[in-house]
């Protein structure tokens, strides 16, 4: 008889901290302690706090082990499958910012208290491989009703009533987008899963399909019923391989048990589902060049309209909506459109899932209700940035979005306040920079990313970009100058005018938003050669002090050039400026702060 | 599967597999673990205490725990109620647990004779 069950994060994060390892360690040692039977150890999804990861969740305990190593696991058996001790060091806690007492309750934990979680409800929860697990928390069961007692505009009624607006990014209500399909005459239609999340940080998609495939196998089901498809695509991306791997267990189980295929419930109706891998190209996830994809042609836009909901997959009506989107879909026929619109501000209604990253504590995966405001998810849940540095600004939205400063934090997130702040929602990537971040430099990694991504079917895009990087570039090297910014600026504005899709039209958007809020930083790359955060290595020199200088040859040791000279115990050591490859290896191995960096 | 009753045989069959991770029970039922309760005999007890639970659906968690401090009272099992008010039963068999369980979990009634208290007084504390 089972009495415990213990969770180990499979997802991709934790994979890559020898998570396997781990639960092959549990199901090893349990044997030797003649537990096998009375433990069972589950793979489940993304439990989100990814930066304490592996973690291995104890129930009914209710104990959260982080940071957990292979060799962790014979505690864990010995002292508490077998004795009864929690092993404290290993357990993950909080501290009470006022009475610093420590909490280990995961549900008062920083971290997952303002959460809410509607499209990460099963993540970390549920074997994600197991369809009988996703049953008995509810699954299928909004399809069965469905099925069995709506009719196809009713479904499309409550998800218009409850609010909910694509996920992607754009925020496109679902409702609406379901009613143009549904609108179009025909019986040939599609419905499609765009699973290729390619934003720079972004990986809620990637954890939903890892942690709770079937939700979106339902959510589509459910889509398809409302609009008259009978076909499904779901394109992910060929670099999601766990993903991918879940997904076609899933399928498969789910055809198994007749909840794909003909005549699902009994109703008369029929849906079928197929994976399509995508090779990873950032403009698949733009709707026409994902069409395009799938019908095996090359991965580029086509001007709309013709919108997909007129003519899209083979020349057909289509509906495609992002897996988040999806993931909240069962949800809303299950609870009410009432009880998802209750969530929210006024014009953005439910959850979004955010990835936080950057220079902050916790980094991983939080939902939060539309209406947090950044300062929430920043401070209270990703704890702030670490090592006591300054908070500088926080990108939202992708290449596609932009950077929001300390005046913005307060705002409360939804789709309208994010754009009106300058950034928009994007598909929920949100990294965080602190004061050692160059914006001119985060400005030109993001351009350096879409400069490689650029399908190049339209010029303003495949030129310009090209171009603007150029610039950027010069600018880092302190040869930009003012007639260069100016410059700069115009094409921004030319490209966001002419481009053919929307993310050559937002492709600038990482070069305006840092001009607009971090223009300080820009003219002293241009006016003074000097970049304030000491990021750009051609605008840094690195000299010893030799007042300071202690003649321990600390850095002339450290020197991969052997630029620094000096006569050990006698003379000060010196930097040969000509040979110098500004890697500052020499300031860090300095243990009395005598080089400078300026 | 062709309706949604099918579904919810389903899920009833599968909510076993996944209950202990919901929570939302009334009482807690902890067993003392550590070497002295496994010497007295606990694992028996524990093993009899989920059984009956899962067999006949008590509203209880059936945890462990380590040496409580009072190694001459093993196996000693704790049950803790929703309000944080326990109870402390030593010297417990399989039997005396499947009575605990039909008794203080099923009707609420505390078996006084089996406490710690009961048993320090027999002691003459």
């Amino acid at each position: 008889m089972i009495r415990t069950n213990v969770l180990t994060c499979a997802g991709t994060g934790c994979s890559a901290s020898s998570s396997g390892e781990i639960f092959e360690n549990f199901n090893k040692l349990l044997k030797e302690y003649g537990l096998e039977d009375e433990v069972k150890v589950v793979k489940t999804g993304c439990f989100g706090l990814c930066q304490k990861g592996p973690i291995v969740a104890v129930y009914p305990d209710k104990i959260f082990y982080s940071h957990v190593k292979p060799e962790d696991v014979e505690r864990i058996v010995s002292e508490h499958l077998y004795k009864g001790r929690v092993v404290t060091d290993l357990e993950l806690s909080d501290e009470d910012l006022e009475t610093h007492e420590k909490i280990l309750d995961i549900d008062k934990i920083k971290f997952y208290e303002k959460q809410q979680r509607i499209a990460l409800r099963n993540c970390g929860k549920i074997n994600p491989e197991d369809i009988s697990e996703y049953v008995a928390m509810n699954g299928y069961e909004a399809l069965g009703k469905v099925l069995s007692t709506m009719k196809p505009e009713d479904v499309i009624e409550v998800v218009k009533n409850s609010g909910l607006r694509g996920r992607g990014g754009a925020g496109f209500p679902t409702g609406l987008k379901w009613q143009f399909e549904a609108n179009q005459p025909g019986d040939e239609k599609y419905v499609i899963c765009n699973a290729d999340e390619g934003d720079p940080g972004a990986f809620m998609d990637r954890s939903i399909l890892e942690g709770d495939p079937h939700a979106i196998i339902e959510g589509m089901t459910i889509m398809a019923y409302a609009v008259g498809a009978h076909k499904g695509y779901i394109y992910i991306r060929a670099e999601y391989p766990i993903a991918v791997h879940r997904l076609e267990i899933a399928i498969q189980q789910a055809k198994e048990y007749g909840l794909l295929g003909k005549d699902i419930f009994g109703s008369g109706f029929d849906f079928d589902l197929e994976i399509r891998l995508g090779a990873g190209a950032f403009v698949c996830g733009e709707e026409t060049a994902l069409i395009a994809s799938i019908e095996g042609k090359r991965g580029m836009p086509n001007p709309k309209p013709p919108f997909p909901a007129v003519s899209g997959v083979w020349g057909k009506p289509t509906s495609i909506n992002n897996v988040e989107t999806l993931a909240n879909v069962a949800q809303i026929l299950l609870n009410g459109a009432e009880w998802y619109s209750s969530i929210g501000t006024e014009k953005s209604k439910g959850t979004k899932v955010f990835a936080l990253g950057g220079k902050i504590k916790n980094t991983g995966l939080v939902e939060i209700p539309m209406g947090t405001t950044l300062r929430e998810i920043i401070y209270e849940i990703g704890g702030g940035c670490p090592n006591n540095k300054a908070f500088k600004a926080v990108q939202t939205g992708g290449p596609s979005g932009g950077c929001l400063t300390e005046n913005e934090l307060d705002t409360p997130i939804d789709y309208e306040n994010l754009v009106q702040a300058g950034s928009m929602m994007g598909s929920g990537g949100m990294i965080v920079l602190d004061e050692d971040n160059c914006m001119v430099d985060v400005a030109r990694f993001y351009m350096e990313f879409i400069v490689d991504e650029s399908c190049g079917k339209c010029t303003p895009c495949r030129v310009g970009t090209k171009r603007l990087l150029e610039m950027l570039t010069k600018i880092t090297k302190g040869q930009g100058t003012m007639e260069l910014l100016e410059e700069m600026e115009n094409l921004c504005h030319e490209i966001q005018d002419t481009a053919l899709c929307g993310l050559g039209q937002t492709a600038p958007n990482p070069i305006l938003s840092t001009l607009k809020s971090f223009k300080d930083e820009y003219l002293a790359h241009i006016n003074d050669k000097r970049c304030p955060a000491h990021v750009c290595k051609d605008l840094l020199t690195f000299s010893i002090n030799k007042d300071a200088c202690k003649k321990c040859s600390a850095c002339a040791r450290q020197c991969p050039v052997e630029a620094i000279s000096g006569v050990p115990g006698k003379e000060p050591f010196v930097i040969d400026q000509s040979k110098c490859i500004k890697c500052g290896g020499c300031m860090s191995a300095c243990r009395f702060g005598a080089v400078e960096r300026v | 599967m062709k309706s949604l009753e099918d579904l919810k045989k389903m899920r009833e069959e599968a909510l076993k597999k996944v209950e202990m991770r919901e929570g939302g029970k009334d009482y807690r039922v902890v067993v003392g673990m550590a070497t002295c309760g496994i010497a007295a005999g606990a694992r028996p007890v524990l093993n009899r205490l989920v059984e009956e639970t899962a067999d006949k659906d008590y509203n209880c968690t059936v945890t462990q725990t380590g040496c409580i401090g009072m190694c001459v009272y093993e196996p000693i099992v704790e049950v803790y109620g929703k309000d944080g008010e326990h109870t402390t039963y030593v010297k417990v068999t399989p039997d005396m647990a499947s009575e605990i369980l039909s008794e203080h979990i099923g009707k609420g009634n505390i078996i006084e004779k089996y406490t710690v208290e009961e048993a320090r007084k027999g002691a003459g504390e």
